[in-house]
Formats: structure tokens, C-alpha cells, sequence
């Protein structure tokens, strides 16, 4: 059996492509079915960066032949026309393509949490429609496993690397927990709204809008359920609130030193922290030295996500050494299936004439007691494994030296074995 | 020394110095030795722990009532009590203070002869395991106390300075680094207060007069108790809780090195 992959992602594909290449969730099990066909198997997985159709199959052109027509069908053109966006992978460079997917170095931003999850799904999606046999349980399992051991042996997932993002985790560090925060927003355009909802997403309570519209601020503060007013009631709300997020199109600052001494008298100590993202800027420099205020401008900020994505970059080489183990691992195991079968058949044949030679003997043995019978039976047993230990482990050494098919037809031929006739194990069962 | 002692002491050394070697090595390129450095703290403790309990089988009488046995105690002391949040991802960096600090100290301790098993004070030995070991309890929370306010000045310079790599080393926030400083004195004082309540009693019934010692020990309770009052009274928060944190431990390093004429 061939692993073949057929796919596109962000790295050859425009947005719109993808768009047309992207097979939603009641689509996928048809999807499949139709890819693996009576005997093969199928995984097809999508995602806003990537649709790429993972098939097992004895023939992998007739399979690639399957996903070519299935991905031309999907963004209807013709093969030709998306052939230049598609790449195609077969076997080992498969299943290594799948590792880095699931272990997120193949993704735009290296450690992005939601391709393990996208991963799971689509071999889920393939359990459920019937199309996940060996090949795929073992391949998409070691795959989820790859990118948990990334997420858990190395930090490629833990900084930032949006400037929302990077503002959010900087007042966790002054905070801890961003539960029941209160945050002041000032202005009421985009940039203010993303950094809000990221504030939000990590728990912040309550949100204060200021802006010179009190309309426009109220429409923000109504998306959060939060209260709205104009700039002039900035002041007081400073003795109240934890972060305050500026960004006024205003030209001077809206916010002085002063303002924030005044209110840190009030406060007690209590930390603030500023996050200040409009050019020209609305927050005093100054603010910075005032005890217990922490400011951070568009730059900070920025140079803060620059490290943190070449923080992610240092580790991606780190998972790129678990991805490369793990694949070594499957090519074994994938090797391996070419000698269990023979293995399989030839301890099949041992045993049968084993058994058959015991029933042969059974008038000469039957005046043996049942303790001495089951010495026999030992003996025999022991004899049988005996034999075969050398050329059952000369046989894996040899598939894993991808010599393998060649000891595994010497054997049938000299044995005269047949793998159909034989109860062989299943090789990863 | 005994045989037993000195099979012990080495493991706890080793496994002391390796934490510091990993904590400052995790200090340059954050997330890959804190592991080993954990388990450095556990082997070094729990060895340590059984040379305790060696020297407390063997000796005759309170068997850390020299300056070397007592340095001994305090290592351990302030180890256990980092481990209970040293353990947890946050704080490992606290490690970087406590564990080169923990292993000099304890080198000093063996050197001294404090790693033996033939210590013994002659003055009273309830007294002593009283006296000593509240004092050198509330000792080792004071010193992780400084930690976690060292730890808070540092992070607060780097944030204030938007250093770049501000989120690359694991920290504890600001705020769970000032609470602990406050909570870890909270909990110190009053061993403090009991161990030279005892210590005033027994001057008190058998006489003797006031020395440098106690004066030290006097001075160091009255910094604590004014840190106290300034944090929770006074609302005093963040950068001068910490200075007062590392001001008042100073005096505590102050008072470890008379503890030698017990």
C-alpha cells in the first residue's frame, strides 16, 4: 500500500483558490468515501491555509489521478489549470509533510494552536465515513502525537506574535490573570476594537469607552456591554481601571503625566498598564517613570512580537528534530509491512506442521501421562521458536534496511508460503 | 564525619550545584534546562533531608546547634520552601536567587563541619530546637521573601525598559510577586517573634546580658514588623515593598553570621 498526498496550502495558493479548494465539514465524508473507493483509504483535511487529500492505495497514480480530478472538481477548473498550485507527496515525504502540518511549522505563523485540532477533526471526519484502515490509524495517531510532543518539549507555541496579542500577554505579566480586569479604551476605530476583543477573550470584565463622539463610542462600548462617555471623563476613570488602550486620532496627547500622578495617588499603588497604539501617540512618554505605570507604544510593542516570532523560529528547529525522529519512525513501521506478512505466513506454516506431526504421533503418544504431554508439546513448541528467531529477526533487520520485499519473496519461494492462506498478524496491531 | 553523613552530603551538593548550573543556563535561552533543574532542587533536598535525619538519629543531642549545623538547617529550610513553588512553571526562575545561594551555602555548612553527624550545642536542647529552629525558619521564608522581591525589581526594570525578550523568560506577574513577598513575611514574622520569645525567656530565667546577637535579631523583627505594617496599613505597593523586602533581608544576612556564637 502507497500513501499519496495531494494538496495546496498558503505556499502555492492565493486566498481565492483555497477559498475554492475548501471542502466544508458536510462535504468531507462524501469527499473521502469517493477517494479510497472499495479498498483504500482516505483522510481529506481543510483549513482556511490548506486542503490537501491524504490516500492510501496499491496504485498511487490511479490515487493521485483520484485527487487531481476530486481538487479540480472542488474549484472547478480543469487539471491542467490547477495542476501549477498542487503538490504532490507519496510515502515517507508524506507522512513527514503530515508531521510538520500537525506540529504547525508548516503553518503561517509557526506554533499556531489550531492545526492540531484541524488535524484531529479530519481523522475523525475519515473514521467516521469508514476510510481510516492501518495505514491511516497509524499515520494520522503518530501525527497528532508529533504535535503534541512539539507543543510540550518545546516553547514554540508561547509568545505572541500579534501586536494584540503581545499587548494581552504583557498585562498578564503585570496582572496575572486578566479575569475581572477592568479596561478604559480610548477612541473607538479598528485598532482599538482588535485590541478589546483580545483583552476580552482572556477574561477582562468591564470596558470603558472614551472618545471626542460619544456615538461612535457608545456603538463600541454596546459591542462589549461596556459604557461609553467623551474624553474629558478620562481622569476619573483612570483611579478605576487596570489597562487603558489608546488609540485616538487625536494629534497631541491625550493623556498627560499629570493626569496619570493624580490618579496613581488615588490608586494606591495598584498597577496600570497602558497600551498606546495611534500614531502620533495619545499617552505621555513620562508615564513610563511614574511607579507601578507600565507603557507600551506601537513600536515596544512591535519589537516585542519580532522577538517573540524569532523566538518561534529558534524552536521550530527544535521540532523540526522531533518531526524528523518521528518520520523515521513511520518509514520503519511502514517498511516493516512488506516482511510481517511473510513472517506471518512462514510461523503459520511451522506451526500447522508442528501440530499436524503431534496428531500423527498421537497413537505412539497416547500412553504418555498429561504432564508428560504437555512437556511434548513444550519441547516442540520451544523447537519451532527456536528456528525461526534468526530469520524472523534477519527478515525486520532487512526491512529496515528497505531490503525487506527481497527477503520476503525469498522466503515465500523457499518455504512455498502463501500470505492469504496465512492468520497473519497485522503489523501496528 | 560519619560514613553515612558524607555518602549524603554528596548528592545534596551535586544535585544543589546542578540546579544552579541549569537555572543559570535557562537564564540565557529560557525553556530548555528548567526540567533538569527542577529535579537537581528534589535530588539535592531529599538527600539533604536524609542527611538530616541521619545526624538527628546519631547525634546525642540537637544536632544543629553549632553556626556550621545551624547553616545546615537554614539550607534546608530555604530550599524546601522554594520547592513549594519552585515547582510550579512560574516561579523556576526564582531558582536562579535561591538554588547558587543554596549550594554555596551548604558548601560552607560541610566545609564547617555543620554535614556531620558529631554536632551538639551545649546549651539546652528543647531550647535549642525552639529557639533556632523558629528563628532559622523565619530566616529561609525572609531570604525567599528577598527572592521574590529581587525577582519583581528585576522584571520590572525589564518591562520598563520594553526589553524585547520580556516575554521569552517564564516569570510570575507583578502582581503574584509582590502578594507573595507580603504573604511569605506574613507568615515569617511570627516564627521570628515565637523563636526570640524564647529566646528572651530563657534570658530571663537564667540571666546573661544583651548582646550583638540580639540586637541584630531585634533590629531585623522591627524592619520585618515595619514592612508589615507599610504594606497592609499604609497601602505600600510594588517597587518600595520590594527595596524594603531586600533592605530588611540584608539585616538577616547580618544576623546569620553571629549565629555562630550559639
Amino acid at each position: 500500500m502507497h500513501l499519496v498526498l495531494v494538496g495546496t496550502s498558503h505556499h502555492r495558493a492565493p486566498v481565492e483558490l483555497r477559498e475554492q479548494l475548501y471542502v466544508s465539514a458536510p462535504e468531507n465524508p462524501e469527499l473521502v468515501r469517493r477517494l479510497a473507493g472499495e479498498e483504500g483509504e482516505a483522510v481529506a483535511l481543510s483549513t482556511c491555509n490548506r486542503t490537501e487529500l491524504y490516500v492510501v492505495d496499491d496504485d498511487p497514480e490511479a490515487a493521485q489521478e483520484r485527487a487531481f480530478a476530486e481538487l479540480a472538481a472542488l474549484g472547478e477548473l480543469s487539471e491542467s489549470e490547477i495542476a501549477p498550485s498542487l503538490y504532490t507527496l507519496t510515502d515517507e515525504a508524506a507522512a513527514m509533510h503530515l508531521f510538520r502540518v500537525a506540529a504547525s511549522l508548516d503553518s503561517m505563523i509557526p506554533g499556531e494552536a489550531q492545526i492540531l485540532g484541524q488535524v484531529r477533526a479530519a481523522y475523525e471526519t475519515a473514521k467516521e465515513a469508514g476510510t481510516a484502515r492501518q495505514l491511516v490509524h497509524r499515520l494520522f495517531r503518530q501525527a497528532l502525537r508529533v504535535g503534541r510532543r512539539v507543543r510540550s518539549e518545546t516553547a514554540i507555541g508561547e509568545n505572541p506574535a500579534s501586536i494584540s496579542s503581545a499587548a494581552a500577554e504583557l498585562a498578564e505579566r503585570v496582572f496575572g490573570t486578566l479575569e475581572g480586569r477592568r479596561i478604559l479604551v480610548l477612541g473607538a476605530g479598528k485598532m482599538s476594537d482588535l485590541a478589546t476583543v483580545n483583552l476580552i477573550s482572556r477574561g477582562v470584565e468591564s470596558v470603558f469607552v472614551a472618545n471626542r463622539s460619544v456615538e461612535r463610542a457608545e456603538r463600541l462600548a454596546r459591542r462589549f456591554g461596556g459604557r461609553a462617555a467623551g474624553l474629558d471623563a478620562v481622569e476619573p476613570e483612570l483611579e478605576h481601571v487596570d489597562i487603558v488602550v489608546a488609540s485616538t486620532g487625536s494629534r497631541g496627547h491625550v493623556l498627560s503625566a499629570e493626569q496619570v500622578e493624580r490618579a496613581m495617588r488615588l490608586r494606591k499603588g495598584r498597577p496600570i498598564f497602558f497600551v498606546d497604539i495611534a500614531v502620533p501617540r495619545d499617552v505621555d512618554p513620562a508615564v513610563n517613570e511614574i511607579e507601578g505605570c507600565y507603557l507600551y507604544d506601537v513600536d515596544d510593542l512591535e519589537r516585542v512580537v519580532e522577538e517573540s516570532v524569532a523566538g518561534r523560529r529558534e524552536e521550530a528547529v527544535r521540532a523540526e528534530a522531533i518531526v524528523a525522529e518521528e518520520a523515521e519512525g513511520f518509514r520503519a513501521w511502514q517498511l516493516s509491512l512488506d516482511v510481517v506478512p511473510a513472517i506471518a505466513s512462514l510461523r503459520a506454516r511451522a506451526e500447522s506442521i508442528r501440530t499436524s506431526e503431534l496428531e500423527r504421533a498421537e497413537g505412539r503418544l497416547g500412553s504418555l501421562s498429561p504432564s508428560e504431554r504437555r512437556a511434548v508439546e513444550s519441547l516442540t513448541a520451544q523447537i519451532v521458536n527456536k528456528l525461526l528467531h534468526a530469520p524472523t529477526v534477519r527478515m525486520k533487520q532487512a526491512a529496515a534496511a528497505a531490503d525487506g520485499v527481497v527477503y520476503a519473496d525469498a522466503v515465500r519461494h523457499l518455504f512455498d508460503l502463501d500470505d492469504r492462506d496465512s492468520s497473519a498478524r497485522q503489523p501496528g496491531e | 564525619m560519619g560514613e553515612l553523613a558524607v555518602i549524603l552530603v554528596w548528592p545534596a551538593l551535586a544535585g544543589y550545584l546542578e540546579a544552579a548550573v541549569a537555572y543559570v543556563g535557562d537564564g540565557v535561552r529560557p525553556g530548555r534546562l528548567s526540567r533538569f533543574a527542577i529535579w537537581g532542587v528534589r535530588i539535592g533536598w531529599l538527600a539533604q533531608t536524609a542527611l538530616l535525619v541521619v545526624q538527628a538519629t546519631r547525634a546525642e543531642g540537637f544536632p544543629w546547634g553549632t553556626w556550621a549545623g545551624s547553616l545546615n538547617l537554614f539550607v534546608w529550610l530555604v530550599v524546601g520552601a522554594y520547592l513549594i513553588w519552585g515547582c510550579r512553571a512560574p516561579f523556576r526562575l526564582l531558582g536562579l536567587v535561591v538554588m547558587p545561594l543554596a549550594a554555596a551555602l551548604f558548601t560552607v555548612a560541610w566545609l564547617s563541619g555543620g554535614a556531620g553527624d558529631e554536632g551538639r550545642s551545649e546549651l539546652g536542647d528543647i531550647f535549642l530546637a525552639f529557639h533556632v529552629g523558629l528563628i532559622l525558619a523565619a530566616f529561609a521564608g525572609f531570604t525567599l521573601a528577598a527572592g521574590l522581591a529581587g525577582l519583581y525589581l528585576w522584571q520590572e526594570r525589564r518591562l520598563k525598559s520594553h526589553a524585547p525578550g520580556v516575554l521569552r523568560q517564564r516569570a510570575p506577574s507583578q502582581l503574584a510577586l509582590d502578594t507573595l513577598t507580603g504573604r511569605t513575611i506574613l507568615v515569617a514574622l511570627p516564627a521570628l517573634t515565637l523563636g526570640l520569645a524564647v529566646g528572651l525567656a530563657r534570658l530571663g530565667s537564667e540571666g546573661g546580658g544583651f548582646d550583638a546577637v540580639m540586637a541584630v535579631a531585634l533590629l531585623t523583627w522591627v524592619a520585618y514588623a515595619a514592612f508589615l505594617f507599610l504594606r497592609y496599613e499604609a497601602g505600600w505597593r510594588g517597587r518600595r515593598t520590594a527595596y524594603l523586602a531586600l533592605a530588611a533581608f540584608a539585616l538577616v544576612a547580618v544576623a546569620l553570621v553571629p549565629v555562630a556564637h550559639f
